[in-house]
């Protein structure tokens, strides 16, 4: 076969890294999206759309005063917040007066949010193709066993797993992660102590929503910020959290490090259908575990 | 009926396109609404029905009517193969997963340059005038839609719909007394793939042409929406949905690029204010089942 020349040793390794920093937002994104699910049940489709946002608004902050490392710093921190901000607004304005409704009606409204956003981003930013560079220390790359490795990708290999502890933390050592798990196992009965059900869904809600947004920050120095971002990231973020289990924030790790990694590998193998790996991939874990790789939460 | 003898070619295109969305629409609310299942993403039985008749007509020397048979064959086989694997699952796992699968397929389909033609899809498909022209176009895809939406009527009323309106309102009961529910929710899917398919045929009629959005999952929702905004508890319901939003889209896109937005402002107002569709809100009539757990 033509293709198995291609495949050295280091060329699989440098992809094995490339793979791991995608991975790195493929979990921000699809961890966020499973938070929601886990929690409030319902499937966010406008989860992509505040990935794109996180992306734009990082764009925006960090050339508003010309570009700088600490203008770059302070988009990436300020973006997912303003990501947050609109969820919140989103949340308490119009999503919770509907939680009593099917899925369905659930699953649809985010698609209504969704569409609004991506016209909204259209409006604001325009359609041009959009690009950003890293601060001047995060550019160019080292070399590993004679490959060339952006630094920028290992800055995402570094911050992949601080988000990881982070949730970890927030989820089983905070008082509110305390509450969210509980109220998604039973939230008539979290209700039924005195506890604001409703607050709690919206601060998952909007934290999710943050991890979107973060997403979108971390991805915008290492690809072309444009219209469409939103569809490529949400249909992935879907299938990982399917794969890892619903609601489960390891899941959501293991998923995208199987998303991850068969991509980057694929390349190598047969690059034009190298988007057909990840997908059969899936494939294979669900018929064999239906329910996903770890313990859904419902 | 003699409307193209009357109206100018847009309105007639226009007409011809709304009956093959009224199909795709209805043949979704046949597992939708009187199925109860979450069949998140149509449009790829749609798509792919779309595509096999546009590869069938450009690639094979047979006969167009071949085509015309075997397309919704192809859509129907799909349903199978996605059936298969997602009708173990129920409600939002279902739902999800045939997202996913669905978006397998079309990513082939965006990448497959050599034979679906990639991203850029595949144009001219030669269609005779007979049936190709802008009033022969109305004419057949009117038959056309009929036809299948009276077949889907009788399917909707025949033993196998009652069983499967008997699995939306109670799965468990169902199979208790005895219903095979996943196989009777396969073979809904299956003949709901098969009629997305006929649209998809009925489509190219029309346009001449495929391209992959035929089948993204952007699409499907929008399906879903037409199903919402007509009442999916009404078997009509749907298609008047289908003609409402291809009208409202064809005539906002005249004064603005922004459709989605308003698509989306509809969308939310429609949630809020009109949970039971527009023919629902008229004829007060949806059935109690409708109240089923949140």
């Amino acid at each position: 076969m033509e293709f198995a020349a291609n495949i050295t040793l280091s060329a699989l390794l440098q992809q094995v890294l490339v793979g791991l920093s995608r991975t790195t937002i493929l979990f921000i994104v699809a961890s966020g999206l499973s938070l929601i699910l886990g929690v409030l049940r319902i499937p966010n489709v406008a989860h992509g759309s505040l990935y794109m946002i996180g992306a734009f608004l990082t764009y925006t902050f960090a050339t508003l005063v010309g570009q700088s490392a600490l203008w770059f710093w302070l988009a990436l921190i300020v973006a997912p917040l303003g990501v947050a901000l609109l969820s919140f607004v989103f949340e308490r304005g119009l999503f919770c007066h509907l939680y009593e409704r099917e899925h369905m009606m659930l699953l649809l409204f985010t698609f209504a949010f969704s569409l609004v956003i991506g016209d909204m981003v259209k409006l604001i930013w325009g359609s041009d193709y959009r690009s950003l560079t890293a601060p001047l220390f995060l550019q160019g790359s080292f070399s590993i066993s004679g490959f060339p490795f952006p630094r920028y990708n290992l800055f995402l290999l570094i911050v992949g797993p601080l988000v990881a502890a982070g949730l970890w933390f927030l989820t089983n050592k905070t008082k509110i992660g305390k509450i969210a798990r509980a109220a998604a196992v039973d939230r008539e009965m979290v209700g039924a102590i005195g506890i604001n059900v409703s607050w709690i869904f919206a601060a998952v809600f909007v934290i999710g929503c943050y991890l979107a947004g973060l997403g979108g920050a971390l991805v915008a120095p290492t690809q072309n910020i444009t219209q469409g971002m939103d569809h490529a990231i949400i249909i992935e973020a879907f299938l990982i959290v399917i794969i890892g289990g619903l609601g489960n924030i390891w899941g959501a790790l293991l998923g995208a490090l199987i998303f991850g990694l068969t991509d980057s590998i694929g390349i190598l193998v047969l690059p034009q259908f190298a988007i057909v790996f990840p997908y059969m991939a899936v494939v294979i874990v669900l018929t064999f575990r239906p329910k996903g790789l770890l313990k859904s939460t419902w | 009926m003699l409307l193209p003898q009357f109206l100018p070619r847009f309105y007639i295109y226009l007409f011809a396109m709304i009956f093959a969305i009224c199909l795709l629409a209805t043949s979704l609310n046949m597992v939708l609404g009187f199925g109860g299942m979450y069949q998140f993403h149509h449009a790829v039985f749609y798509g792919f029905g779309a595509y096999a008749f546009a590869l069938f007509v450009t690639k094979s020397g047979l006969p167009l009517w071949i085509g015309y048979m075997i397309a919704p064959f192809c859509s129907a086989f799909l349903g199978l193969v996605l059936g298969l694997i997602t009708v173990r699952l129920t409600k939002l796992y279902f739902g999800m997963l045939q997202i996913s699968l669905g978006s397998l397929v079309w990513a082939i389909t965006y990448r497959w340059y050599s034979f679906t033609g990639g991203d850029d899809g595949i144009h001219g498909i030669p269609v005779p005038d007979l049936i190709g022209s802008s009033s022969g176009a109305y004419y057949f895809n009117l038959i056309v839609t009929a036809a299948c939406l009276f077949l889907m009527y009788m399917i909707v009323n025949s033993p196998f719909g009652r069983t499967f309106q008997g699995i939306r309102d109670n799965p468990e009961r169902c199979e208790a007394v005895g219903v095979n529910v996943q196989k009777q929710q396969l073979v809904g899917l299956i003949i709901a793939a098969f009629f997305a398919g006929v649209a998809g045929t009925l489509f190219v009629t029309v346009e001449g042409s495929v391209f992959p959005d035929l089948m993204f999952w952007t699409l499907s929702l929008e399906i879903l929406i037409m199903c919402l905004l007509g009442g999916w508890f009404i078997f009509m319901g749907p298609a008047l949905g289908a003609a409402i939003i291809i009208t409202l889209r064809t005539f906002v896109g005249i004064y603005t690029e922004y459709w989605t937005l308003i698509l989306g402002i509809v969308l939310m107002l429609l949630i809020f204010f009109l949970p039971e569709g527009v023919l629902g809100l008229f004829l007060k009539k949806a059935s109690p089942a409708e109240k089923k757990e949140g």
